[in-house]
Order: C-alpha cells, then structure tokens, then sequence
C-alpha cells in the first residue's frame, strides 16, 4: 500500500506524521540552540540572568492563546519577523509549517533549557578544571566530561521537549490554523472530530498519543535510572 | 619564545589579588626543581595562589614566568590559558572523570599532550604508582589513596614540566594516606618533576620539602631552605606545638640486638628506633622542639639515648611562658622548648654550653 492510499485510507496519518515531524525538528532546534543557552544560564553570573530565566519559562505559565497570539502577531506578514520573512522568501510565515516549528521552538523552550540547566549546575567546576588542567580546551572538555556527564540531563530534555510539542494546542492553532497536511497536528484533528461529534475518529487519535507520551517517559524514566547508576 | 638562561628552572610570581573577604599580594621565585613546600593556616591564600599559577584563577594584576616563558602578564594583557600551561594539578579530592575507567581517566591527559622528553610512559606511571591492578575499576569503587594514586598519574601523564599538589592528602584518612605519601616521594627522585606541594601539615612538609615557603593572610611571610626556614620561629605558624627542626643525616650501622640505627648527622652522632636501611642510606630526621630538653651538666643514669653537646644560638622567648632554644649541635641547629623560669634558674643565655636531650626523633626515609 502506498502513502498515497494510506492517508486516503485514513487521513489523520497525515496529521500523525505532521506532529512527529514538527516533534522531531523542533527537538533538534531545541537541543542545538538550547544547550548554549543553559550553559550560561548555569554559569554566567550576569544580573541579567533572573530576566533571562524568566523568559525562558514563561511559557510554562502563560495560557498557549496568550503565546499564540503574540507570535501570531510576530510571525504575520506584518510583524518584526514575518515581514522580514516576507521579503525573503515571498511567502508568509502564518499557516505555514516553518511558522509552527518556530513557534513551538519558543513554545518548548523551557522543556529544554529547565534540565540541561540543572544538569550543568549539579555537575559543577571540578571534573571540568581537572580536564582542562590536563589539556583540554573549552569546548574540548564540554564535549568529552560535561556531555557524557550530563547524559540524563539531555535525555530529559530530549523527551519533553519531543513530547510537549507533540501535545501542544493552543499555541498551534493561532499560529498554524487548520490546513491539511501543512499545518492540520493531531492535536488539531482530534479538536475537529469532537466538534463535528465523530468521537470513534477522536478515541483513536487520542489513544494513540495517550498511549505514546505514556512510552517515551516511561523510557526516559527508565533510561534515567540506569544512567545515574553508572554515573 | 626568547628565554633568558638565568630564567631557566625558575618559577617567578608576582600577584595581586581581591575578593571580598580576602587579597592576594605575592612576589616571590620558587626553584622549578624539587619539592617547593607552601606551608600556613588554612585561609591563606595558598589554594588561590596554586590556581593563579594553574591559570584557574585570574589575578587582577601580576606576572608569571615558568621556565623563561611568561604565562601571564597583565600589564601586556597576556595570560596563557589554562590547557596551553604544561602543569599537572593534583586537586584535594580526586577529581577522576566518573564515566571512565582508570585506564581512560590516565588517558586523558597523554591524549591531549604532545609526547615530550621528559614525561613518563604510561607503563612507567602505572609501575611508580602501583596502579597495576587498577585500571579496569571505576574510580567509584576506589578508596580515597588508590583515586589520588590515580590523579597523581594522570597528572604526570600529561608530560608536565611542573606538578601543583594542593593539599593532596586531605581528603584521606590517616590510616591511608602512607598509600599516597611514599608514592609522591618517588615522583621527586623517580621522575624529576618540580613539585609545589600545597599543605597546612607540618609533618607533610617536614617529609617530602626542600625548599619551604610560608604563607598567612595572603603574604609569603619568608622563603627559603627547609632546614632554614624552619628555625624562623617568630614566623608565627613556625612557633607552636609543631615547632621543630629538620636534620639530614646518613646511616652508620644497625645494632639488631637492640633495634636501633646509629646516624650521623651534621657530625653529631646519633641513634634512631628501627632499622632504616645499609650504612650510607640518606635519612631525614624531624626534632620537635617539645621533645628537646636542656642540661647543664651531662645527665646521667637518664633514660634518654640522645644527649648531644650543644650551645645556645639565640634564645627567643614567647607569650606562654616558655622560650625557644636555638641550639647549635655540630654543624646543625635544633629547637628545645623550655620554660622561662628554667631558663632564668640556669642562668641560660647566648653562648651557654649545655647538653641537649633528645626525647625522640621522627625518622623519615631517604629522599635520595
């Protein structure tokens, strides 16, 4: 059976494989942007670093509608970053899927940053100055003591930031709307079949992430466990 | 870069240094050769100034020259960084890298050095250390002496040209650290590296120093040979109950009957517990001034086996009561501590003639 028929056979797929992809490329912008960023979060001691770190959580406060709405207004075709968008590339960042992975980059943030954060402190100076008294550079000693060190740190934030995005709502619809296979996330799909009363297509869909966010915390919770042990 | 000969072997600092509750202010040359001893109470800057060399720390002015080569001036706003400085750092704790066995951790210094003359091989370290038996374990499963046995070696794997050991021993426990100490003295004789060796024990430093710096409240408060700078008792961490001098003498001969070696230091004979090796052997004797006391005439029917000629140097009295005997014995000089009221009922002064007994003798092995 080809993909053509699959998502004919059962069009949420394409929804499915949406989220996932979303999921997977925001987790890897995150991981990529969000590891220097927690490192001079656990490091600096800037008077700015309480701001810094506020903003970095508010999502985990603010209602999703109040974030979508801002990036909304950011990310439209007259906003700072979406105009600029405009002239770039002749096309809008709003309803499209470049705008959700930027959206849920900001969105999954703290997801990110919270556990590589504490992993950097809890881990301190002293297996780091031992290494660069041996002759390690910088980034030579993050890569060869912090990183395998911090192992259980960037899993955490790995899994969450994956499994937040896949969940998100809110922020989602504002930004992206409701076009199929462009921005139509599974969060979205379910939404649509409760409204139009279709609960069979909605349990389905439901159950499938339910049973999902169930698995990979489990791992991490698992994995965790094993990695602190041989720590 | 251009050296100067007269900088070779030379460790020259110049620091200043403040933070909130305490300031850094050194100016001092240590010999990049042996082990340089920087002894005083804790809180007196002797970590911070271990750091500042290692370039863990920065001063907020000041000058290091290692070898010829300046590794920091702030003044021409250069400071060589810290993986750029050939130094192995010998941390209080262990510091092993957890995720890596042994071998690894003693790895990863050799890694990252380019081989040089004078560092050892990792055969060479592992033979010296004792760590044979080791390299398979996780430095988790070690105790205190084995994982600073370890940091000892990965320090000197990484081909240093000098090795800082702040307080190494600290964290043992008494009973381990002869796992550690016997090891460092080996370093000295067996690799030739130039130590400074952080420490607040006396006994520490007694052992394994040649050259001794003090240190309080951020100053070196006097330099010099060991044997020199321990007589410095106005030196206020020299004074107390540790107050003591260091003799270096030479095996003569050992009486199995009784168990004791006969010594010669300094042309004074004399005789210490235990047999420490074949005539010739070099020992290090440590004299406490508690356990020297004075006679005007030779004492007899005493229990003491050392009673030595000797004459009083200079006599420096202290605040308790007491007064310390600078006494000339041979060609070396030892401490006693007396009270002033016997000084003054023997009419004790400079130039006396007495006898000095010697209660006991800390004998330490060779250092070759």
């Amino acid at each position: 059976m080809s993909e053509e028929t699959l998502i004919t056979g059962w069009p949420d797929l394409a929804s499915l494989v949406l989220s996932f992809k979303l999921a997977a490329i925001t987790t890897l912008v995150l991981l990529i942007a969000g590891t220097p960023l927690a490192w001079w979060l656990a490091n600096t001691r800037s008077r700015f670093k309480p701001a810094i770190q506020s903003l970095v959580a508010l999502p985990i406060v603010l209602p999703p509608t109040v974030m979508g709405f801002y990036l909304l207004v950011l990310l439209g075709p007259y906003g700072a970053i979406g105009s600029w968008w405009v002239e770039l590339t002749g096309s809008t960042l709003t309803f499209s899927f470049t705008g959700l992975v930027i959206a849920s980059c900001f969105y999954s943030l703290p997801f990110a940053v919270q556990p590589l954060q504490g992993a950097f402190e809890s881990l301190g100076s002293k297996e780091i100055e031992a290494a660069r008294t041996l002759g390690a550079s910088s980034p030579d000693a993050f890569f060869s003591i912090v990183v395998p060190l911090s192992a259980p740190g960037f899993l955490t934030a790995l899994v969450l930031s994956f499994a937040h995005t896949l969940g998100e709502f809110g922020v989602v619809l504002m930004v992206g709307g409701n076009i199929p296979g462009e921005t139509r996330l599974i969060s979205i799909a379910i939404y649509d079949h409760v409204e139009s009363l279709n609960y069979a297509a909605a349990h389905v869909l439901a159950l499938t992430l339910l049973g999902f966010a169930f698995l990979i915390l489990l791992t991490m919770f698992v994995f965790n466990r094993r990695l602190r042990r041989h720590a | 870069m251009h050296s100067e000969p007269q900088e070779q072997h030379r460790l020259n600092i110049r620091y200043a240094l403040k933070r909130a509750a305490f300031s850094l202010d050194v100016d001092v040359e240590f010999a990049m050769r042996g082990i340089t001893g920087v002894f005083g109470p804790s809180g007196a800057g002797k970590t911070t100034l271990l750091r500042c060399i290692a370039g863990l720390e920065r001063p907020d002015s000041g000058r290091l020259v290692a070898n010829g080569s300046v590794w920091e001036d702030t003044d021409a706003r250069v400071s060589r960084a810290v993986h750029k400085r050939r130094i192995g750092y010998v941390f209080q704790e262990a510091r092993l890298f957890p995720h890596m066995d042994v071998l690894g951790n003693l790895r990863y210094g050799q890694k990252r050095s380019t081989p040089v003359e004078s560092a050892i091989d990792l055969e060479q370290a592992v033979a010296l250390l004792g760590l044979g038996s080791l390299l398979g374990r996780a430095p988790a499963t070690l105790s205190g002496g084995e994982a600073q046995r370890v940091a000892i070696g990965r320090a000197l794997l990484r081909g240093p040209e000098l090795l800082l050991m702040d307080e190494p021993l600290a964290a043992i426990d008494d009973a381990r650290r002869g796992e550690v100490l016997p090891f460092i003295e080996k370093l000295h004789t067996d690799v030739g590296v130039p130590i400074v060796y952080v420490s607040h024990n006396i006994d520490e430093i007694c052992r394994i120093c040649d050259q001794l710096a003090v240190m309080d409240n951020g100053r070196i408060s006097t330099q010099g040979n060991l044997q020199t700078v321990l007589l410095q008792t106005e030196v206020a961490c020299l004074s107390g109950r540790e107050a003591g001098a260091v003799l270096d003498a030479a095996v003569e001969s050992y009486d199995s009957s009784d168990k004791l070696t006969h010594v010669v230091a300094g042309g004074s004979g004399l005789w210490v517990p235990g047999e420490t090796g074949p005539a010739g052997t070099a020992l290090r004797l440590r004299v406490r001034a508690d356990d020297v006391s004075v006679c005007l005439e030779r004492p007899r029917g005493t229990s003491i086996l050392n009673v030595l000629d000797a004459a009083i140097e200079r006599i420096q009295k202290e605040s308790s009561g007491t007064a310390l005997l600078h006494l000339r014995v041979g060609s070396n000089v030892i401490l006693a501590r007396v009270t002033q009221r016997s000084c003054n009922e023997l009419s004790l002064s400079p130039g006396t003639n007495l006898y000095a007994q010697v209660k006991s003798i800390a004998v330490r092995n060779s250092l070759g």
